[in-house]
């Protein structure tokens, strides 16, 4: 489409453009002349080839899901009980464990990004290991730790809490998964923002716990904003923890992506279309992820500051 | 160590890793500028007084008591200090409005939302920015946000206050306005304080800018590669500067070297006399008289060239000295000029600058490695000559025009 459209905005046909031949290749280089124009240095054409490639690999698989979903029934088998269960497990779960993240997350991110130990390299690795590790095998230490028979769990099930299987289960599951997602924005955003708002805020007077509460947590809020919505949405799509340390109990552990799972054998129709209900919610917490991080500019005072906000003060005393 | 009841600020600190050994003590009230080249440790320095950066070694009292004392393992943290900081870059919270900022302080020591409001909003029009107080920071410009950040140190009634280049980073026409309303704020600061307490605040004024001393400071410290090279009242350091760093703000040359005794000093300027026009100097000498209450000659041995000049006092040999005299003293040759009872160098142009209307002539670095001299030519002067980076020239000055003293 872009590529038809450029023709209209250059002028007449061929202007200015070395004849390569017929009509359509001169138009598609014009076309990609135009696509690669950035305020910066200029990208290599070539390149196009295999970014489209990629985009069409991450965006067609969603096409054929959502081709494949008998609308007729979309909304039937998205109302129905197990669906619902399901759906309502998740977000609670998710929610639950988003708040568990926050919680420990940030006095983590805090300690990994401001304090000097010895040993604070090796629990940054432990802390991102997560994120390479099966999920399942990381349900399983859960289920080794928690289990009736774990390491914890025997001590706790003799005080008579019976963890593994149940829907706190999923909610640690989660969190144990989510926790680096959030961790790793909020360490960076606090490295990169660097110390000196708190040092002056200590120069004038305000004690840690001051500096912290209204200094600290106010630049921080989006880093935070971005990292909850990430964590929120890996806690979402959690399978591999969840199947193994909490089990598929209808209403109690059973969440969206086990529920696809199951009914792709009986009922691939709801499969598909509780899939694209969850590719739905996905797509929105990206967008609204994207929207906080990609943006520094404009208002969002941890996006201006840093790097930008010198230069844009001084544009406007230009501008005066 | 010393007498624990001395008032005002005391420091004195070693820190290796920036290479930092200073001295120095500002009495209560005093504006204390602390000049220097960049990366001569003047920021390190403000930063071990407001409890940022630990020393190494020493110590650093207010009124005797210890704020920092690494013998005693004192170090008050950084927000019991009453110390503030205002840096180059004004540093504004960006979430809070001009006013909350201003407040900030007064409300982190305890302060009444009310009072504090209050608080800002005087210090905001101490500053004439009460029209900004609604303000964020990203709305402000370089010179307003300054003002800004002026007003919030303030507000919290330092007992020090520590000013880093705060003029650095404005452009040319915020400067002077932000200029003048620092020295307004300090003698205010003062006048009030003084009439509240028994203890004016002090201030350390860190900068590289000569103008900044002129206009703010009561005395000038000047630090070069971590130490104190020279201290004094600022007309003392420009007059006789013992820097080469106070030399170049002073915009003179500087040779600094051991005392000789100056054998025939006295005919260099009886020659002098007779080569030049003899009614115009003898007026010009007769000034120097009048003004150093001596004619005494004196030279300085400064690696391979001997400079000689007039000194006030006595001239012992062998002290450490210095030759200070004026670029536009020197004049400049092609070849040697011949019988000449100047001081004569031979230097090697290194780079020729513009400074309007005048070019100014760069010798390469002396043997020693101190700075080369510099000599002020007019264009036509230098076209005349054709001199060009790279030529060995040789640089004139009479002794008249150079003043020698002891440092």
């Amino acid at each position: 489409m872009t590529v038809d459209a450029v023709p209209d905005r250059t002028g007449p046909r061929g202007k200015g453009v070395r004849a390569v031949g017929g009509n359509g290749p001169n138009r598609l280089r014009r076309g990609a002349r135009v696509l690669l124009r950035g305020p910066g240095p200029a990208v290599p054409r070539w390149l196009l080839l295999p970014a489209f490639l990629g985009f069409a690999f991450v965006i067609m698989p969603l096409v054929a899901l959502a081709d494949a979903v008998d609308w007729s029934h979309f909304f039937t088998l998205v109302t129905s009980q197990s669906s619902r269960d399901a759906l309502w497990l998740s977000m609670k779960t998710a929610l639950a464990s988003t708040v568990l993240c926050v919680v420990f997350g940030v006095p983590m991110a805090v300690l990994l990004a401001r304090v000097r130990w010895r040993v604070l390299p090796l629990f940054r690795a432990m802390v991102l290991l997560p994120l390479v590790l099966p999920p399942v095998v990381g349900g399983l230490a859960l289920l080794y730790l928690f289990g009736r028979y774990g390491l914890l769990g025997r001590r706790l099930e003799a005080m008579g809490i019976d963890i593994a299987f149940s829907t706190t289960a999923v909610v640690l599951a989660e969190t144990f998964v989510a926790l680096p997602f959030l961790v790793i924005t909020l360490e960076g955003a606090m490295r990169t923002a660097g110390e000196r708002y708190e040092r002056i805020a200590a120069t004038l007077g305000a004690a840690p716990t001051t500096v912290w509460l209204r200094i600290t947590l106010p630049l921080l809020r989006p880093a935070l904003v971005s990292g909850a919505v990430l964590a929120f949405a890996r806690a979402l799509g959690e399978f591999g923890a969840t199947i193994t340390f909490a089990g598929s109990l209808q209403g109690r552990t059973r969440t969206l992506p086990l529920e696809i799972y199951l009914q792709r054998e009986n009922d691939p129709g709801a499969a598909v279309a509780l899939s694209l209900l969850l590719v739905v919610i996905a797509v929105l917490i990206v967008l609204v992820a994207y929207r906080r991080v990609g943006v520094p500019e404009g208002r969002d005072p941890a996006g201006g500051l840093w790097r930008w906000g010198a230069s844009g003060r001084a544009q406007a005393q230009a501008g005066s | 160590m010393t007498d624990h009841d001395h008032a005002g600020l005391e420091i004195s600190v070693r820190l290796a890793e920036r290479g930092l050994d200073v001295e120095l003590a500002v009495a209560p009230g005093e504006v204390l500028a602390v000049l220097g080249p960049n990366g001569a440790g003047k920021s390190t320095l403000l930063e071990i007084v407001a409890g940022l950066v630990r020393p190494d070694a020493g110590y650093v009292r207010m009124d005797g008591r210890a704020l920092t004392d690494i013998a005693t393992g004192v170090a008050v943290p950084a927000h019991r200090r009453e110390v503030s900081l205002l840096a180059q870059d004004p540093l504004l919270f960006p979430h809070l409005t001009a006013a909350a900022n201003v407040a900030f302080g007064p409300r982190s020591r305890g302060m009444r939302r009310r009072a504090a409001a209050a608080v800002a909003r005087e210090w905001l029009q101490a500053v004439d920015a009460t029209a900004l107080a609604g303000r964020r920071p990203g709305e402000l410009s370089g010179g307003q946000a300054q003002r800004v950040a002026l007003a919030r140190a303030l507000a919290v009634e330092p007992r020090v206050v520590l000013l880093d280049e705060p003029m650095a980073a404005l452009d040319v026409a915020a400067a002077p306005a932000m200029r003048i309303l620092l020295r307004r704020a300090l003698r205010d600061t003062k006048g009030r304080s003084a009439q509240r307490t028994a203890h004016a605040p002090s201030a350390i004024l860190v900068t590289h800018d000569i103008v900044d001393a002129l206009t703010l400071a009561d005395r000038v410290v000047v630090v070069e590669s971590g130490q104190i090279a020279e201290q004094g009242s600022v007309a003392e350091v420009l007059s006789r500067p013992r820097s080469a760093f106070a030399a170049r703000i002073a915009g003179v040359n500087l040779m600094i070297g051991s005392a000789v005794a100056p054998s025939s000093a006295a005919e260099f300027v009886d020659a002098d006399r007779t080569n030049e026009g003899r009614a115009q100097r003898d007026s010009y000498q007769g000034t120097i008289s009048a003004r150093t209450g001596s004619t005494e000659m004196g030279a300085v041995h400064c690696g391979a060239d001997t400079v000689y000049g007039r000194c006030a006092g006595p001239w012992e040999p062998g002290t450490r000295a210095a030759a200070v005299f004026s670029p536009a003293a020197v004049a400049v040759y092609r070849e040697r000029p011949a019988g000449s009872p100047r001081n004569v160098f031979r230097v090697r142009v290194a780079e020729l600058t513009d400074r309007g209307g005048v070019v100014r002539v760069h010798a390469a670095e002396r043997g020693d490695g101190a700075a080369g001299v510099v000599a002020d030519l007019t264009p036509a002067a230098v076209a005349e000559l054709g001199i060009v980076s790279g030529d060995e020239v040789y640089f004139t000055v009479k002794a008249g025009e150079v003043q020698v003293y002891r440092c």
